[in-house]
């Protein structure tokens, strides 16, 4: 079966790839670009471990079909850190022992990136909206939301 | 197994081709049919995309609003126009499902899904479908009823007037997991006053049978009633009337068919 001719930006640069018919982007990434950072959970859209920014709106990449990325911008956490510098975010994580086994952590970082890119100085609430579909199953939540309340709060500072 | 991606330009290309192939499906954002996918679902041999904008368009301005099929969940709640439909629209999945979930799409949404479609039950929504042959509307309650069992179409909009006032549209969910979880059971009432009386009563229900259903001898207790504790409890005993809910692992039919009424009541007195 041929395949789809696909480009689009992928963590500001641009990548070219060939697709088989109904590929969906977590594999495209994972498999064709090389990039390991979004992680299969379920396949169903229920754990959010998947979780990329897409044009800057998250997205669960399981459930996109890779060809309707084409001429988009995709964000994933391959792209956070900054050369050896961790994002503000990465960094609040660890300070708060936000990851345990870390399974879920990609995910949560680029839910927590599409809150804070659009409100840098979010509730409580506005959080626990913001990771409600990701699921942690080592029970991280609260350093979690501390984690991204905090880089939130340190962004804050440094503007 | 590949399958093969046919993408139109517009919305009769793609109608006509979910029309002439039985094994072809519409995507809209994803979360039914890619899932699907995922889990090898090899009754899927071609997917159906359009990018016509129309399928995107929203229509808010006038009394009667119409979404279009392609309208995510997000969308909704960024337009102030809808706020009633806010509450709806938010009890959908988290931020990335919202971002693409689409309100046409709900429609197919398997049982406990298809949130925002209990809301469009009780707005008496109007689907306008395209299929091969030309485009028609039909009354959701009607498209509910023979979803899965009509030929090939595609769903272009959905239509509703818009409630009166903000106390004549209410919605309820109740699941387990807050702020996000599939429902235990799903209410939507519109109930309109008129002289201190009831009327327009229309309840729909989710999770409660294999569709969003209407709960039709509720609202007879309530139309043209006033709306006290007396007519509250009489739609709240006659609300199961018609329903056949299933054991799943959020809830057992017997839990849902106790408590449905209480959340009925509950909704309909204005308390939390």
């Amino acid at each position: 079966m041929a395949k789809t001719a696909l480009q689009f930006r992928h963590n500001g640069r641009d990548a070219a790839i060939f697709v088989d018919g109904g590929v969906n982007l977590l594999t495209a990434l994972r498999e064709l670009i090389g990039d390991m950072t979004p992680k299969f959970g379920c396949g169903q859209g229920g754990c959010g471990a998947c979780t990329v920014l897409i044009d800057g709106d998250a997205h669960l990449s399981c459930l996109t079909l890779a060809e309707t990325v084409q001429g988009r911008s995709v964000e994933t956490l391959d792209g956070l850190k900054d050369g050896p510098n961790l994002h503000p975010l990465q960094r609040a994580f660890m300070e708060h022992f936000a990851a345990q086994c870390g399974y879920c952590t990609p995910g949560m970082l680029m839910a927590a990136k599409a809150l804070l890119d659009r409100n840098p100085n979010p509730t409580r609430e506005n959080v626990v909206d913001a990771i409600c579909g990701n699921i942690c199953r080592c029970t991280g939540y609260e350093p979690i939301i501390a984690a991204i309340l905090d880089a939130a709060r340190g962004a804050a500072r440094r503007a | 197994m590949p399958v093969t991606v046919k993408t139109f330009a517009t919305s009769g290309e793609a109608a006509a081709t979910l029309s002439s192939e039985r094994d072809a499906r519409y995507l809209g954002g994803g979360t039914l049919v890619m899932r699907a996918l995922n889990e090898g679902d090899v009754s899927i041999s071609t997917i159906v995309r359009a990018t016509d904008r129309a399928l995107t368009h929203l229509d808010v301005t006038s009394s009667r609003i119409t979404i279009g099929a392609g309208v995510t969940f997000a969308r909704v709640l960024a337009e102030r126009e809808l706020a009633f439909l806010h509450p709806v629209a938010g009890s959908i999945g988290g931020p990335a499902v919202r971002n693409m979930g689409t309100v046409g799409g709900n429609l197919f949404a398997p049982t406990p899904f298809g949130d925002f479609t209990v809301a469009l039950l009780a707005l008496e929504a109007t689907v306008a479908l395209q299929a091969g042959y030309g485009a028609r509307d039909v009354p959701v309650e009607e498209f509910l009823t023979g979803r899965g069992r009509q030929p090939g179409g595609l769903v272009l909009s959905v239509s509703f007037q818009r409630p009166s006032g903000a106390e004549a549209f209410r919605y309820r969910k109740i699941a387990r997991i807050k702020p996000k979880g599939a429902a235990v059971v799903t209410l939507a009432a519109h109930v309109a006053s008129s002289g201190g009386r009831a009327v327009g009563v229309r309840i729909a229900l989710g999770a409660m049978a294999a569709t969003p259903v209407r709960a039709k001898a509720a609202e007879r207790a309530l139309e043209g009633r006033t709306l006290d504790a007396a007519s509250i409890a009489a739609a709240a005993a006659a609300v199961t009337e018609g329903t056949s809910p299933v054991d799943d692992s959020l809830a057992s039919a017997w839990y849902r068919r106790e408590v449905v009424g209480v959340h009925l009541r509950r909704l309909l007195a204005g308390q939390q």
